[in-house]
């Protein structure tokens, strides 16, 4: 056994209640694809990535682009706690009129965030874009880019698709949330773009899945072994809402407030997480 | 003009290549179009530094985003109907809302592209890319303009779309002329009228200016190369010496050069204006000269619509 997933589990159990924190101060935001994307989100920022929080703009560092730029509270939430900015952002300024933490992320307010993002489909290619630049000015640094099941949907998905695989872009990883909810409801029923391993692998593409809520597999499978020849994707199964029952596998729950009840439920399930993880 | 034989896109096939030895850090990236803008000048003086991305404008204009975030300056060498109409998201989304340091030059602009229709001729460019927030907008009349241009953007640390025609221009900027982003720049004195005009319809202003002159009328003419920022100070000065204000463009009515003059006199110097252009309709295909006729836009259909406006003016 990897020796801190207890250590990561506790943070990915602390992670999703700061994520409801956030989005009940703000009064609403996008939190079922926010919670379903925590396990990654910190087993990256926690384990994987060599970035440094006190230099935010270190040119050597991995960089990460949030595709599913929704996600961002998510994001936010680790962001703070690995110190890229304190902590009380988190309540102060997330999707406050014109303030620190907007609701996609915006590069040139938040530390840490490596591009804006937002409109589906876009940070794929801006992620392949820092790839090709990485290589052609030879950094050794590694590109993450965190996409979303729905996101699929966007043509421009498969026109980057194209051409990282055309461009041979080995230092390129692509991680999807594959909650299959969106806000018509199945992913499956709105538009289906499965079986994405094949169609990735038919790009030419490198291809793995893994239980995306699972941080030992997670872990186990970024840092072994791939091929550098070609870009790298990972299909991470995750449930939308993951961590709160009336939450999970729900459509709704993809941008919603929470009314008094709900937010109590939500807290009281979520500590229970938390006293699970610490035991 | 002539759509044969030497164009403007091979002034800027040598201004990429000169461009180029001046920035190390510029690449130059494409959509299959590279032989039609000349950009594969580039790619031969520097195939390393040179993209292709084929018929994908969407991802190679948020790729060229995510290069800018790593410290090149890329260059997009595009016809100008599918950076703008096409890609308006990517331009808007992934290079204008973070200010990234992208240089966009939208090739075949207009009715410069006469045999290809419609559907390759941009006629909207400017007031897609002029409604773009943090985007500055530029136009070259000739050669000479548009190397001093592109150097001016390369220099400017934010995007950036320099607009230019397929076909020639005839050389029209004095030789010691020096472009400065957000200057317009006079061409031509005069006391009862100016026209303001940029890119190609600026030669046939100036002819326009000539044929008017036969006729006692003293036209001043205004190169509004820098659409956004615009030069107030220059338009309002002019017209408040002239009274009445003609604007010439290839390019639509509605939210080019026409509509960001008005919006200048609107606010600072109400006069009467008449836009010169292409007239809510969608381009044709055919030949340059007949083509330039069929939307008004010969000196001879400016001169006379310049005269119209000064007797609408008198009364």
């Amino acid at each position: 056994m990897i020796p801190d997933i207890k250590k990561l589990t506790q943070i990915a159990a602390k992670t999703r209640r700061d994520i409801l924190e956030m989005m009940w101060l703000a009064g609403s935001g996008h939190i079922g694809g926010s919670l379903s994307l925590v396990e990654i989100a910190v087993v990256l920022y926690h384990r994987i990535l060599n970035i440094r929080p006190q230099e935010p703009n270190w040119p050597e560092r991995d960089r990460v682009v949030l595709s599913k730029g929704h996600g961002a509270a998510c994001i936010y939430a680790v962001l703070a706690a690995r110190g890229f900015f304190p902590r009380h952002w988190l309540w102060n300024e997330f999707i406050r009129t014109d303030r620190k933490l907007p609701e996609h992320p915006d590069m040139r307010k938040v530390p840490g965030i490596d591009m804006s993002t937002g409109s589906l489909g876009q940070g794929i290619s801006c992620a392949l874009g820092i790839a090709w630049a990485a290589r052609h000015l030879h950094k050794k640094f590694h590109v993450f880019a965190l996409m979303g099941c729905g996101e699929h949907q966007e043509g421009q998905v498969w026109e980057a698709a194209m051409a990282a695989s055309h461009h041979c872009l080995g230092n390129l990883t692509a991680i999807i949330d594959y909650n299959n909810r969106q806000v018509s409801g199945l992913t499956s029923d709105v538009l289906d773009p499965a079986p994405l391993t094949d169609k990735y692998r038919a790009f030419g593409w490198h291809v793995r899945q893994v239980d995306g809520h699972e941080i030992e597999d997670l872990i186990t499978i970024i840092e072994s072994p791939w091929p550098e020849d070609r870009p790298r994707v990972i299909l991470a199964r995750t449930v939308k809402g993951k961590g709160v029952s009336f939450m999970e596998g729900e459509a709704k729950f993809h941008a919603a407030s929470l009314n008094d009840e709900q937010y109590a439920q939500a807290v009281k399930e979520l500590g229970l997480l938390e006293v699970k993880a610490a035991s | 003009m002539s759509h044969l034989g030497h164009g403007l896109r091979d002034d800027w096939g040598q201004t990429l290549v000169s461009m180029g030895h001046k920035f190390e850090q510029m690449v130059v990236l494409d959509a299959d179009v590279g032989p039609a803008t000349r950009a594969d000048r580039f790619a031969k003086e520097f195939p390393n530094r040179f993209v292709q991305f084929g018929c994908a404008e969407q991802n190679m204009i948020s790729a060229a985003a995510g290069m800018a975030t790593v410290g090149l300056i890329p260059v997009l060498s595009i016809f100008a109907c599918f950076c703008s109409k096409r890609a308006a998201d990517q331009v808007s989304i992934s290079i204008a809302y973070p200010h990234l340091n992208v240089k966009l030059c939208g090739s075949y602009a207009g009715l410069s592209t006469p045999n290809t229709g419609a559907t390759h001729q941009a006629i909207d460019d400017i007031n897609i890319m002029r409604g773009i927030p943090n985007m500055v907008v530029i136009e070259a009349a000739d050669a000479l303009e548009l190397e001093q241009a592109m150097e001016a953007c390369l220099q400017y640390d934010g995007p950036t779309y320099l607009r230019i025609v397929r076909c020639a221009v005839e050389r029209i900027m004095p030789d010691d002329y020096r472009f400065v982003m957000n200057h317009a720049y006079r061409l031509r004195e005069g006391h009862d009228v100016t026209i303001f005009s940029s890119g190609m319809m600026v030669s046939a202003s100036l002819q326009a200016a000539d044929l008017l002159k036969a006729k006692g009328i003293i036209a001043e003419v205004i190169n509004v190369s820098t659409l956004k920022p615009i030069d107030t100070e220059t338009i309002v000065k002019s017209v408040k010496k002239t009274g009445c204000a003609v604007t010439v463009e290839n390019h639509t009515i509605f939210g080019g050069l026409g509509s960001a003059v008005a919006e200048v006199l609107g606010e600072h110097q109400p006069t009467l204006l008449k836009r010169i252009g292409i007239n809510d309709c969608f381009g044709t295909s055919g030949q340059l000269e007949s083509i330039l006729d069929h939307y008004g836009l010969t000196a001879i259909q400016i001169a006379e619509q310049t005269e119209e406006l000064l007797l609408r003016k008198k009364f």
